[in-house]
């Protein structure tokens, strides 16, 4: 059985550190902070202008200046910190943010990463992603690992316009987990209860390993 | 000094033409200066460009000035939001700069900060560094990026002095500091006007020197996705 979403977004909280500042993007990596290991300090960034992201409010507490960068309604914590979005990019260029572990359309071998549009068909933007994979100490990116109809999403080349030339450092999809090496990826685990050679027959891109 | 005006019409007045520029705070709905942009609508001038992270959702903020095809372009992070804006898009009718959201940031804050252009290493490498200098400095090419000055910028704070010192609230702040920074007239419009020296100096988020106009009035604060948890049981 491939991970589920839930059991991805935990195996995505394996990659924290103690004292990193994080910033998760939306969808499965928004669910990274249910599985912070316990003892461990982690900061959230909300590139909206905030760190030290506490959990939703609770009923009848939203309040509409508090927003992440989802738009979701969320709280403060006792460290939060609040600013605007000039300092909050500031921080990310800069390289103060550890980690980013953002969702994906496609991902390649070199480590390109496609989030952002499917042309003619989805014209979304690409928010803070190229600020964030331009920017960060490292970026994991968390996915699917194929299309509904099947095929990879793992590629040796995206097709979709990129976020990012080779940003890429750790790819955690439902069948397993891969790092961008030399001449390609690297398999690191396997889901539990999928096999090494369902993983490689799943994956379009080059595995060195 | 006393910057205050008693509506937004009146703070628009003389303020507006067709084909101008105009910088917009907020985030999603957060923090959105939705007493201006509704005064907009109600005066009518056209052709605008628009920078703003998003563009409201439909019927709402950024959202009210599309429905009434008053903007010719947009410039933005992110319109995920918007299906009004999406079909005029598709359909030719709108154009659209996605600027990378750190990058629309800083545009912002150089133009307001007398910086004509900046280097960044966001966007290398994707369709956004298409026609842009590239440079290389230690070893990373970075693309050169433009200050942006706006003929106008509209922003929402919580409080204001008189003299137009502005405190946000929270996340609200978001691109409200850095729009209200760009623009060639700048008008703010906040949830209380509160005397001079009733703001601790050192607790100012923008200083006046930027502010132009100041209008207050009821904010609706619309909520754009309602999440909350599940109390425990005591």
């Amino acid at each position: 059985m491939p991970w589920d979403r839930n059991q991805m977004a935990a195996r995505a909280a394996q990659e924290l550190q103690d004292g990193w500042y994080v910033n998760l993007g939306i969808g499965i990596p928004t669910l990274v902070s249910n599985y912070i290991p316990e003892g461990m300090t982690v900061t959230l960034q909300s590139e909206n202008g905030m760190l030290g992201m506490g959990p939703f409010p609770f009923e009848g507490e939203e309040d509409p200046d508090l927003i992440n960068a989802g738009k979701q309604t969320i709280t403060e914590l006792p460290q939060t910190a609040y600013f605007d979005s000039a300092t909050s990019f500031a921080m990310i260029r800069g390289g103060k943010i550890a980690m980013a572990i953002l969702g994906g359309m496609e991902v390649s071998e070199s480590g390109d990463l496609a989030n952002w549009m499917v042309p003619g068909k989805l014209v979304k933007g690409m928010g803070g992603a190229m600020d964030l994979v331009a920017g960060v100490g490292r970026v994991v990116v968390v996915m699917d690992h194929t299309s509904k109809t099947g095929e990879s999403k793992v590629l040796k080349e995206c097709s979709l316009p990129l976020t990012g030339k080779g940003v890429v450092n750790r790819i955690i999809t439902n069948l397993g987990v891969f790092d961008v090496v030399e001449g390609g990826l690297s398999i690191v685990e396997c889901a539990e209860g999928v096999t090494e050679a369902e993983l490689r027959a799943a994956t379009e891109a080059t595995i060195v390993n | 000094m006393n910057k205050t005006y008693p509506s937004a019409a009146a703070a628009l007045d003389g303020a507006l033409f067709d084909g101008m520029t105009i910088a917009a705070g907020g985030f999603g709905l957060c923090g959105i200066p939705e007493l201006l942009i509704a005064a907009i609508r109600e005066n009518g001038v056209k052709n605008l460009t628009v920078a703003s992270n998003n563009a409201g959702t439909d019927g709402f903020g950024l959202g009210q000035l599309l429905e009434s095809r008053q903007v010719k372009k947009m410039i933005a992070s992110y319109v995920g939001e918007n299906a009004e804006f999406m079909r005029q898009y598709l359909s030719g009718e709108l154009e659209l700069e996605f600027n990378p959201q750190g990058t629309l940031a800083e545009r912002m804050r150089a133009g307001g900060a007398g910086i004509p252009g900046f280097y960044t290493a966001t966007g290398v490498g994707t369709v956004i560094a298409e026609g842009k200098e590239h440079k290389d400095f230690d070893g990373r090419t970075y693309i050169l990026e433009r200050g942006m000055v706006t003929d106008l910028s509209i922003v929402k704070a919580w409080k204001a002095d008189t003299s137009g010192n502005l405190v946000f609230r929270k996340t609200a702040r978001n691109f409200n500091a850095p729009a209200a920074t760009c623009g060639k007239i700048c008008i703010a419009e906040v949830e209380e006007i509160v005397p001079m020296g009733s703001i601790d100096p050192d607790h100012i988020h923008v200083p006046g020197i930027y502010v132009h106009r100041l209008i207050t009035g009821q904010h609706e604060k619309r909520i754009e996705q309602r999440t909350v948890r599940k109390r425990e049981a005591a």
